[in-house]
Parts: structure tokens; sequence; C-alpha cells
């Protein structure tokens, strides 16, 4: 039995990450624990990491920050172990050095660049990118094999820019060209709801689980 | 490139799925859970979920229901109906929703944009706006489930919406709503060029082509129909081909 860690701090789709997870845990055939959780020592024995994420970069990691011990649990689990790890939403967001939503705010600075809001170069692209959108592959991710479909749910105003153009493992294209998603060894984040994706969302969770990076 | 979204909406009454007819004359149509499994099923881009006549009796969103069709949902999931305060909108996210709907109190207080958007995010709230015309060229804003005229000019009132931070507008015609003639385009026209955020065209849909309309003439981003597929008189595929074939982007 394998368990995953989801972490809780009180964002506004964790309920939905949650059935996702399970869903996709079901489909593989129980061999995976899913298990929500702030606790420090439960995250940092967990063998994956998911963090979901919704709303404002800086409340985002204020909420994270204020459960004692909850980062560096992390930082245990996925930096030192190595323990696969996917944030969601603004949960793939907070790997940045900073977001710059409401002034500056540090990140987890796991991969080096910066959230900064989407600014479309065509007035037809409107903000919030707000939809179903297609992404595609900028390199060869064993998290994005064998999708039934390679569209999946945005909803955001703010975007990853990574500072390595080559952690980008797909992109999107929204009034310009911008992370859909991201991976650097065992840490892999996704701009979209896999959660809210449907198929091809449920498939991306399974692969997750089964990932071996 | 972003997809056109078929929006298929619950109004829900008593924890039942209703539509009415220029908001009265409620037919049922079902168990709002059911129906959002058959949505999910049939390839829906979104769900919609209002509780139609929460203001108008003063009661608070059933969180029940609501949590139960989240739980069956793997797709998008607005939710309005009495929403009045950040802490209203905090227990529908929590319950499992992704956007909350603002609509009577957003007029009332307009800086519930900006205390939602501050707390959730933009992504995460809606302006509902109930438009009626009162001129050619010109709409009015109702509140209390169109009971009630307010005396405000729509392009004024989604300007302010969007500015104090809802992230995007759903615009129901009241003159629409139930006819079937079609969505009011040339009001959409006007809503969609004076937003920059996306806005979601409500009341009127009757057939295919009212939705392909509501996107070519009137630049809707998303399509919200009731009726038509709730009654099976248009399945989801069936609305996606024929807009496909006008060219429009949709999702597979």
């Amino acid at each position: 039995m394998q368990t995953t860690a989801l972490i809780d701090y009180g964002s506004g789709n964790l309920r939905s990450a949650e059935k996702a997870l399970r869903k996709a845990a079901e489909a593989l055939g129980g061999a995976h624990e899913i298990i929500v959780t702030a606790d420090p020592e439960t995250v940092a024995a967990a063998d994956r990491v998911v963090l979901p994420g919704v709303g404002a970069f800086a409340a985002c990691m204020t909420a994270l920050g204020e459960r004692a011990g909850l980062v560096a649990a992390m930082e245990e689990a996925v930096r030192t172990r190595g323990a696969p790890f996917l944030g969601i939403c603004v949960g793939m967001q907070l790997l940045a050095t900073r977001g710059l939503e409401f002034g500056e705010t540090p990140g987890l600075g796991w991969i080096s660049g910066d959230v900064k809001r989407l600014q479309p170069t065509q007035s037809a692209a409107k903000v919030p990118h707000m939809g179903w959108n297609d992404i595609r592959p900028e390199t060869i991710s064993d998290l994005f094999q064998h999708m039934p479909s390679p569209q999946f749910y945005f909803t955001h105003s703010f975007a990853f820019y990574p500072e390595d153009p080559a952690v980008m493992t797909a992109s999107v294209e929204h009034g310009g060209r911008f992370a859909a998603a991201v991976e650097r060894g065992n840490i892999a984040g996704v701009q979209f709801h896999p959660e809210k994706s449907q198929a091809s969302g449920l498939a991306l969770i399974g692969r997750f689980l089964e990932w071996k990076p | 490139m972003l997809k056109v979204r078929v929006i298929p909406c619950l109004d829900v009454k008593d924890g039942r799925v209703v539509k009415g007819v220029q908001f009265e004359a409620l037919r049922d149509a079902g168990d709002p859970v059911e129906q959002a499994l058959a949505y999910d099923a049939a390839g829906a881009d979104e769900l919609m979920f209002l509780d139609i006549t929460a203001s108008h009796e003063g009661r608070r969103p059933i969180h029940e229901v609501i949590a139960r069709t989240a739980d069956v949902c793997f797709m998008p999931l607005s939710v309005g109906g009495g929403v009045r305060t950040v802490e209203d909108a905090r227990r529908l996210l929590l319950s499992g929703a992704d956007k909350i709907s603002i609509n009577t109190a957003g007029v009332e207080n307009p800086d519930l944009f900006a205390a939602a958007s501050d707390a959730f995010g933009a992504q995460a709230v809606v302006a509902a706006i109930d438009a009626k015309q009162v001129e050619p060229g010109r709409w009015e804003v109702f509140t209390y489930g169109g009971r009630r005229a307010t005396g405000l000019d729509v392009l004024d009132y989604a300007r302010l919406a969007v500015e104090r931070g809802a992230g995007e507008i759903l615009l129901t015609s009241m003159d629409r709503d139930g006819a079937k003639t079609g969505y009011d385009n040339a009001l959409l026209r006007a809503v969609t060029g004076a937003v920059t955020v996306p806005v979601i065209a409500s009341g009127g849909a009757g057939q295919v082509s009212h939705l392909v309309d509501a996107v070519k003439d009137g630049g809707a981003d998303a399509v919200l129909a009731a009726s038509i597929f709730h009654f099976g008189e248009v399945s989801i595929a069936e609305a996606k081909a024929a807009m496909a074939a006008a060219g429009l982007p949709v999702r597979a």
C-alpha cells in the first residue's frame, strides 16, 4: 500500500481533489491510500504528496506557512526523500521563487521562476482564462502519456513563468503561450484542474499515482 | 484554443430541479444529483446550480444537496442562490463548488465582490445579472429572482461588478427566459463589449442554432441552458456538433 498525502491547508478545491484522487486510486485497484492531512509526521512519511490550491498566491502561501512544520515536512518528503509531488493550480504556482500577485510574496522556490498576471496580447483573450483548452506537449513527460484527450479545464488569472524553459513539459495558448505543466525530477505541477477535467484529468491523476520519476 | 463552454443549469427549489417559464409556473425535472451524473457522463463542460428562490424566501442554500452533487461531478460547478456574505461563499466552496454566483447581494453591496475575490480569487466569483429591456439598447438590473427593479443600468452594473472583483458574468435575459426564442444577442453584445471577463449567455435557448448565435452574434464565451437539455429536446452532443459545424471551438 502506497500513501498519498493530500495537503489540507484550507484550499477551496480540497474536496474535489480528494474525490478525484480516490476515484483514480480505485481505478488502479486499491493499492493507493489517499490521506487528507496537515500533520507534519504523516506528510514527511508519505510516498507521494499532492498540493491543491485556488485563489490568491499570497493567501495560499500564508495558509501553508501557518500550519506548523508543514512546509518542512513537505521539504523532507519531496526534496530529501524524493517522493513524487504534484501541485495543482495555485499549488503548482507555489513552486515558484516568488509570486507577483498583490506585491511580492516568496514561494517555495523548488522551481525557479515568477508567478505573474496574464497579459494577453490579443484583446479577444479574456482574463480570467476560464474553460477547456488544448495543452501542447513541450517535452516528453511520463505523466502525460496515454491521455484520452489533450483538453483540460483552466481557471486562473496568473501563470507560472519558469526561469528555465526546459522545465515546461506542456504549454497552453491564450493570448500568448505559457506553462500548462512543469516538471523537474520528482516535482511536477499543472496549471489546469485535473480534478475538474473529467476523463483526461482522472487519467493524469492515475499516471501521477503510478509515476516513478 | 479556448473552447466555448456548454453549461446545463440546474435551477433548484426544495432540493429538486425545476425550470421556470419567466420565473413562474415551475415544472419538476428531477433530482439534482441524478441530473449532475447524467450531464457529467454526457460531456457537459460545466454545471451551474442555482437555488432560485433563496433570496426571496430568505433561506440559505442547501449545502448537503450541493455537496452530494459536487461529489459526483468531475467537472466545474458553479453555485448561486442566496449568497449574501463571504462566509456563505466559503461554505459553498468547501461543499465542493468551484465558483460562487452573486446576484441580489452584489447589487445591494458591491463590496461583496471585492471581499469574495480577495478571499477566493476572481476566478471563483461570478456576477449573476438578471436583465430586462427598458428601451431599445438599454437594460435594467432586477433582483430577488426578477421580482424587484433596481433602476440600475446593466452595463454600468456589469462594469462595477468586474471592477470590484467578479471574474465572470452570468447574464440572464428576463425577457427571453423560458421563451425559447433565442438569447438576447443585443444585450450580450453590449455586455461583452463593456467588460473584459468571460460572459455566460442565459435565457432564451430553444434550439441549437440559438447557442451558435449567442456566440457568433452576441460574443458570449459560454452558453447556458436548462429546459432544452433537461427535457431531452437537445443533447449536449447535438449542441456541440452544431456549434462545431458552425466553426466554433468546442471540446470533443
